[in-house]
């Protein structure tokens, strides 16, 4: 137990030691003292009648002299004692209360309880570290895909976000450091159910320390991570971080995808999209001419790499050089957010521009200021704060990097729907044609929101129909889960990505493609076609008539009456 | 010497002496067990009880354990003296008082071992 509890026990020594003595003098007080009844007989109050009388005198309740008037003698004993005890209740209920409101003890209560709560826990979970942006995002998305998350942050604030965010399930919180591994261990890092830990604090070397000891302490833990320094990611490499997300080297691998093939960064933004958001329109950055980035930052030095590889023409802009360091091109020492800045790095004649400095403020008037000058540039901003949002929705750039949803997109697509990430390694190889096939497919199953992505396995449990139907001896194909329940010859709203069985993987399976016991699939289609494919998926009558066209009589007296 | 374990062995002692004064005689009768008696008993038994809050030895844990065993029987031995005397209107019985002094003898069991268990301690205790 923790020794706090045993100072506020001991702390209650005093205040309950006074209350006690000063009711036993009261009481005895009292039956000692004779009185005279109505009739002028004397009597002694009895120990019931003057605890009785003590408790409600004490608590200054006051409902009068019981069983009998007092005699004088007791009225000047109970004028003593009545200072005596209603003094000593306001204290020691004070200094009780007091004890129990202790920073302290309520800290040790609320991790006493959170504990409680993780010990009880029977389904496997992920302990997210951080309930910022994107851990609250993450958070969202693992819960509505029936799984689920217990929290820490350092931040109440945040902790009571959580307790007000309007989730399904109830999700434990604790506001704690995560960085001393008392804290990691009580929010169930050795947990047998813990299936994996994000460090998606604002604090590198907190993301570090939570990568170690998670590695240190439970080997087989899937562990993933934010980082914004390349120092920082090796050394959590060094450790076995199963995956290291920096926001902006993320970003500028996005924007090479982008330069390249367009419809593969276009299905990827559909697919890792967040739920209910509109679908993005395409976008095609200038591979020719010139590109102008502001801001020779983490973010800037992401993107620069990614445009030299293009072997694109760059300009850099940059306030303090001494810090950053130079790049190996036309450089410009200014801050961009002026007119003079822009001109001279000939913005003019540029075709991209990058507002990349760590100010909103800043990367707003870069973008604001260049426009002027040239309408027509391909503008990339760096969004730092979210709630700037609606400012650069008002300017209208091409291409947004926020850093906490492009981390909260990689590890929702990680860890919610696994096989997306597979699916999305492999489409990284495919050619922009295929892709861009691919989206249009999409485009024609969804309306103009984000898709639902969805995995299906078959077994038992998420699949008893196709279980039956292959055990009574047909063949079910994935064009038949595919159909309509009303009308078999109307195929549902979805597209199916990939299909792993026994083979092996298989990139847009075929409709003809024959299901079998094992075999896990990923589809996605308009929010609640998910759904309708649970009828096919888990009500044998409604598989049956898909694929036969009939459905056989179950009712024994019906069978019999159709003979 | 450290004086609070002089007050926290004398409440401990005092609560045994005081719960046997109280339990010796007849059984039933009620002249041999005066309710004032039954008072001191459960106050300086809530007293010990207080005193062994927050020890964090299992010595302290066992001690708290008894005192509290010995307060919930005098409790219910009061309530039951309360109860004959003042709602029942039967007054104090012989079967009445006779339950009394037997509960106030379970309260007498725990308060020695809790005696003995003090004892335990100091003969453990080394210099």
């Amino acid at each position: 137990m923790d020794p706090v509890f045993f100072i506020i026990f001991r702390r209650m020594r005093r205040p309950l030691l006074t209350l006690l003595v000063t009711y036993a003098i009261a009481v005895l007080g009292l039956t000692l003292i004779p009185g005279q009844d109505a009739d002028g007989n004397t009597w002694h109050m009895s120990f019931f009648h003057a605890f009785y009388f003590v408790s409600y005198m004490a608590t200054t309740i006051g409902f009068g002299e019981i069983p009998h008037e007092f005699s004088d003698g007791q009225r000047l004993w109970v004028t003593f004692t009545v200072y005596a005890t209603v003094v000593v209740w306001i204290y020691a209920i004070g200094t009780l209360l007091s004890l129990v409101q202790n920073k302290t003890f309520q800290q040790a209560v609320t991790e006493k309880r959170f504990a409680r709560k993780i010990c009880a826990l029977n389904e496997p979970f992920y302990l997210v570290c951080g309930y910022g942006e994107t851990g609250s995002e993450l958070v969202r998305s693992l819960i509505e895909h029936k799984q689920h998350a217990v929290v820490i942050d350092i931040d109440q604030h945040r902790i009571n976000d959580l307790e007000l965010d309007a989730l399904i399930e109830a999700v434990p919180g604790l506001c704690a450091d995560a960085q001393p591994p008392v804290h990691l261990i009580q929010a169930g890092l050795q947990h047998e159910l813990c299936s994996g830990v994000v460090a998606v604090t604002n604090s590198n070397e907190a993301n570090l320390k939570i990568a170690i000891t998670s590695k240190m302490l439970n080997h087989d833990l899937q562990v993933i991570c934010r980082a914004d320094s390349h120092d920082i990611e090796a050394n959590m490499a060094s450790f076995g971080t199963d995956y290291i997300i920096d926001p902006y080297d993320t970003f500028g691998a996005r924007l090479a995808t982008a330069l390249q093939a367009p419809c593969i960064y276009l299905l990827h933004q559909w697919l890792t999209g967040m739920a209910d958001e509109c679908l993005k329109e395409p976008v095609y950055p200038p591979v020719a001419g010139r590109w102008v980035i502001c801001g020779y930052g983490r973010f800037g030095k992401a993107i620069y790499n990614r445009l030299q590889k293009e072997e694109i023409e760059i300009v850099v802009i940059e306030m303090t050089p001494e810090i950053t360091g130079k790049p190996d091109t036309v450089f410009v020492q200014g801050r961009g957010t002026e007119a003079a800045t822009l001109i001279e790095a000939r913005i003019h004649s540029a075709e991209g521009l990058v507002a990349g400095t760590d100010d909103d403020a800043n990367n707003l008037s870069i973008i604001a200021t260049a426009k002027e000058i040239n309408p027509g540039l391909f503008t990339i901003a760096r969004k730092n704060h979210s709630d700037n949002e609606a400012l650069f929705d008002a300017l209208s750039c091409n291409m947004v990097m926020t850093p906490s949803s492009i981390i909260a997109n990689k590890i929702r697509a990680l860890l919610v729907v696994p096989m997306l990430y597979e699916f999305l390694e492999i489409a990284y190889f495919k050619d922009d044609d295929w892709a861009c096939e691919l989206v249009s497919r999409i485009s024609g199953a969804i309306s103009d929101v984000v898709p639902d992505i969805w995995e299906v396995k078959i077994d038992e449990t998420n699949a008893y129909a196709v279980t039956q139907m292959i055990k009574r001896g047909y063949e079910v194909q994935l064009a038949d889960i595919q159909r309509d329940r009303y009308d078999p010859d109307k195929p549902l709203n979805a597209v199916s990505l990939l299909y792993k069985g026994k083979e092996g993987k298989t990139l847009l399976p075929a409709d003809e493609q024959v299901l079998s016991e094992g075999d896990r699939l990923l589809f996605c289609g308009q929010v609640g076609i998910h759904h309708s494919m649970e009828w096919n998926l888990q009500n044998v009558n409604v598989l049956e008539f898909i694929v036969t066209g009939t459905v056989a009589t179950q009712s024994k007296l019906l069978k019999l009456f159709l003979k | 010497m450290n004086p609070e374990k002089v007050i926290f062995g004398f409440f401990i002692v005092l609560a045994a002496t005081l719960n046997f004064g109280f339990y010796v005689g007849d059984i039933s009768n009620p002249d041999h067990h005066p309710v004032l008696e039954l008072f001191f008993v459960v106050v300086v038994n809530l007293i010990a009880t207080i005193l062994k809050f927050g020890d964090r030895t299992q010595m302290g844990a066992l001690l708290l354990a008894t005192s509290l065993v010995a307060v919930l029987q005098l409790f219910a031995a009061s309530l039951i003296w309360g109860y004959v005397v003042y709602v029942s209107e039967t007054g104090m019985t012989a079967a009445a008082m006779a339950s009394i002094v037997s509960l106030s003898g379970g309260a007498l069991m725990a308060n020695i071992i809790s005696v003995v268990l003090l004892v335990i301690e100091t003969v453990m205790l080394r210099r």
